[in-house]
């Protein structure tokens, strides 16, 4: 391995509410265990407004289970994820002490506060405008989980939102880890989250023909790279990091799940939200997260895909896989975790984020589930049937995210 | 139809639990909502639009700045009702 940034950046805290666990560890064994969090949905408004697509991945552990009554009326259950990630994530690395203007927060979304935004929107035409709730604005805005976070940890560094669409969770962590290198921060709490199970939002990606249509079948909608896959299943939740400069997290003795090694980004400028087919771009991102972060192809042992399950995408992200690495991608074995998660939007590339941190540390790389038939355009190494063991050793692994909009981010954890 | 200053006092604790968490026994005629009870304003312009349903009564948004303690807003109310 070569030369590395002169600021070491790593992840000493984990934090997630997802579709598979309220939690980091309850997360992490429904992934190696390959359990799908993938169901039918239940809510009245299903009918109400007969949605043509009737599942989901919403949170395993709904927030009323662990927030406080008034936390969950003044906070959108985006925000509210945020926080009980960020608060896992926190009491995981143990509580750092560090000057307040030393600790930042970054936390993205895709969509923001769209429940408050609809129920104000609602309470405003059936009661009149008293009747908005006064903290409407504070609730519905996007940067509302990186302001309460940043407020409930004490963090004045700086708090920050990153909207990218899908892309949102990765670029949050690795603009956080760019407030260490660049002296702004000793360490940022920092992630993705969504609240988005709403008709509309379910309703809006089924007029744009993104998601799978297999409502008899929920647990096996979710299929990555299989030839029957139909589309994405939207799942909600977040997932958050706590990033540290190496010398920060070595003075005070914490524990190191591996290094925040290189970021890559950049932008297809090709359609607002159809993937660029040859992965032009998607593969700039990539190679540059390895150069940065002072790798070679070689290294990477492991892709955590961005792979959502649409026939599109999938094909997509392979190529600009192999036109990044050519032969090397050989050695790059792929999981397709959003087959078992959903795809949680903007907390997607934060949930990936810990599932690659998790597969460096632990040295496991996930099985992608539902993967029947491979279909014969995806010329990777995907793991499926079960979990792979990685090398001893010096290694790295990539994380892909890619959001509507155009935006590509990649970014390379190292082991320790 | 009035109601007494208990039944209203009672009321407007709930109400009051509701936002904020609070306990209900804490919401006496004497506390102030700023000083005794650490309620901002954000969380009183709630306050006032749910006591406002709860209780029948308009409370005008330059009245608001008057009711200090929970006995102002409990007065109020029962005025207002009257």
């Amino acid at each position: 391995m070569t030369a590395a940034p002169d600021v070491k950046v790593v992840v000493t805290g984990l934090g997630a509410t997802t579709p598979l666990g309220g939690d980091v560890p309850s997360t992490w064994a429904a992934i190696l265990a390959g359990t799908s969090g993938v169901r039918t949905l239940t809510y009245d408004w299903v009918e109400t407004y007969a949605l043509p697509v009737t599942i989901g991945a919403p949170v395993h552990t709904p927030a009323d289970q662990v927030l406080s009554r008034v936390e969950i009326r003044r906070l959108d259950p985006n925000a509210q994820y945020a926080m009980i990630a960020s608060r896992e994530a926190w009491a995981d690395a143990g509580a750092p002490e560090v000057e307040p203007e030393r600790l930042g927060v970054v936390i993205g979304t895709g969509i923001g506060g769209v429940w408050t935004l609809i129920d104000q929107w609602e309470n405003l035409r059936e009661k009149g405008p008293r009747r908005i709730f006064p903290l409407a604005v504070p609730m519905l805005m996007p940067n509302s989980a990186s302001g309460n976070v940043s407020l409930d940890l004490g963090a004045r560094a700086g708090a920050h939102t990153i909207v990218s669409a899908c892309a949102s969770g990765a670029e949050s962590m690795g603009f956080a880890a760019d407030m260490i290198r660049s002296g702004r921060a000793d360490v940022v709490v920092a992630g993705g989250a969504e609240g988005a199970m709403h008709p509309l939002c379910i309703g809006g990606f089924t007029a744009m023909q993104a998601l799978s249509k297999r409502n008899d079948d929920p647990t096996r909608a979710s299929r990555p790279y299989d030839t029957a896959r139909d589309g994405f299943v939207m799942g909600e939740g977040a997932a958050v990091i706590v990033l540290e400069s190496e010398a920060h997290a070595k003075a005070r003795g914490a524990r190191i799940y591996a290094e925040f090694a290189g970021l890559g980004m950049s932008a297809d400028s090709h359609h607002i939200a159809a993937p660029e087919p040859e992965g032009a771009g998607a593969s700039r991102a990539m190679v540059e997260a390895v150069s940065r972060a002072g790798l070679t192809p070689r290294d990477v042992v492991h892709i955590n895909a961005h792979a959502t399950s649409t026939p599109v995408g999938d094909v997509a992200e392979a190529n600009a896989i192999r036109r990044a690495f050519g032969a090397d991608a050989d050695g790059m074995p792929v999981s397709a975790t959003k087959s078992m998660t959903g795809h949680l939007l903007g907390a997607a590339g934060a949930l990936e984020g810990v599932l690659t941190i998790l597969a460096v540390h632990h040295r496991l790389a996930p099985a992608t589930i539902n993967l029947d038939n491979l279909d014969p355009e995806i010329d990777l190494d995907v793991i499926r049937g079960e979990v792979r063991t990685l090398p001893d050793g010096d290694i790295a692994a990539l994380n892909n995210s890619f959001g509507f909009g155009g935006h590509n981010v990649a970014f390379a954890v190292k082991s320790i | 139809m009035a109601q007494t200053e208990q039944e209203i006092l009672e009321g407007l604790a709930n109400i009051v639990n509701e936002e904020t968490g609070l306990d209900v026994g804490d919401v006496q005629m004497d506390k102030s909502f700023t000083d005794d009870l650490d309620i901002d304003s954000l969380s009183m312009m709630t306050i006032v639009v749910n006591a406002e349903e709860a209780f029948g009564v308009r409370i005008p948004d330059d009245e608001v700045k008057n009711l200090t303690t929970v006995g102002d807003a409990v007065r109020f109310i029962q005025n207002a009702q009257g």
